[in-house]
């Protein structure tokens, strides 16, 4: 593996790491909400 | 149709989809370090040198931005035929990923074209047209949001989705149709050299796995919060 980008690091770079914080954005904001509604229908059922 | 009716229950929906969900989440795992792996081994392009590694990243987006606008249209198509419930649900769980991959896939896209191009944004065919798919995404969105009965909501949301579905072939064909800075397509066409087309095949498949599994969790989480609702419901009645 090669991460010598040169020059064109100043490009690359921010591009890749746009994308990983919008992927891992993407799967915490879909994991959390999973979470809470389990956790609200859990509650609701219990009463 | 009667398969497809099956799997559009909730109750069997949230069976199946629970148990195929971990083996897509792994094969989504896979096919990001591998395509990276071998994305950070390919050599520099002659033309346009290590940018090529973007390729990696930016073309995957675009590809499942599209797919995820292919996947509202079938659902809203569904909903207005079939009128099923879970299609709405379906629909509208899949536009935020929508937005979102389109978003990347622009700003990915300016941060090739400034080195490549000179300039990070031009409005030319290819591009304002994949604008234009961002605009659908969060004018969709909003009119989920606008209106109030969540009936007419899908209604008006289905409609506005198979509007909008005519930008899909725009984007595809429109660096043939017209002349553009954004270079012409090079999958299909077999322009690419194979050392960049493995990764970008892979990466690309893990786009669309990666959305697919996301989508399954956001149907199971509206799912569980219709429940939750009707349970509220009969408490107050």
């Amino acid at each position: 593996m090669n991460f010598d980008m040169g020059a064109y690091g100043i490009y690359i770079w921010p591009a890749y790491g746009i994308s990983a914080v919008a992927i891992l954005g993407a799967i915490v904001w879909t994991v959390a909400a999973w979470r809470r509604a389990k956790a609200k229908l859990a509650a609701l059922e219990k009463k | 149709m009667n398969w497809l009716f099956r799997y559009a229950n909730p109750h069997e929906f949230m069976r199946l989809s629970g148990a195929v969900l971990p083996y897509i989440a792994v094969a989504t795992a896979l096919c990001f370090a591998i395509g990276l792996y071998l994305g950070f081994s390919v050599p520099p392009d002659y033309q346009q040198g290590t940018t090529i590694t973007l390729m990696f990243i930016h073309v995957p987006a675009d590809v499942v931005a599209e797919l995820i606008y292919g996947a509202i249209a079938v659902c809203s198509l569904l909903s207005l035929v079939w009128r099923h419930p879970l299609s709405d649900t379906a629909a509208r769980a899949a536009a935020p990923f929508g937005a979102l991959f389109t978003a990347v896939a622009i700003i990915t896209g300016a941060l090739w074209g400034k080195p490549m191009w000179g300039t990070y944004w031009v409005w030319d065919a290819r591009l304002t047209s994949f604008l234009l798919l961002f605009f659908l995404y969060l004018g969709y969105m909003a009119l989920w949001n606008a209106i109030e009965d969540e009936t007419r909501a899908a209604r008006a949301c289905a409609i506005l989705a198979l509007v909008g579905l005519v930008d899909i072939p725009i984007i595809k064909f429109s660096v043939d149709w017209w002349s553009t800075l954004h270079q012409g397509e090079s999958i299909m066409s077999g322009k690419i050299a194979p050392v960049y087309l493995a990764p970008l095949l892979i990466m690309m498949l893990g786009y669309n796995l990666l959305f697919f599994t996301l989508w399954m969790v956001r149907i199971r989480t509206a799912i569980l919060e219709r429940r939750a609702r009707n349970l509220m419901q009969q408490a107050a009645s």
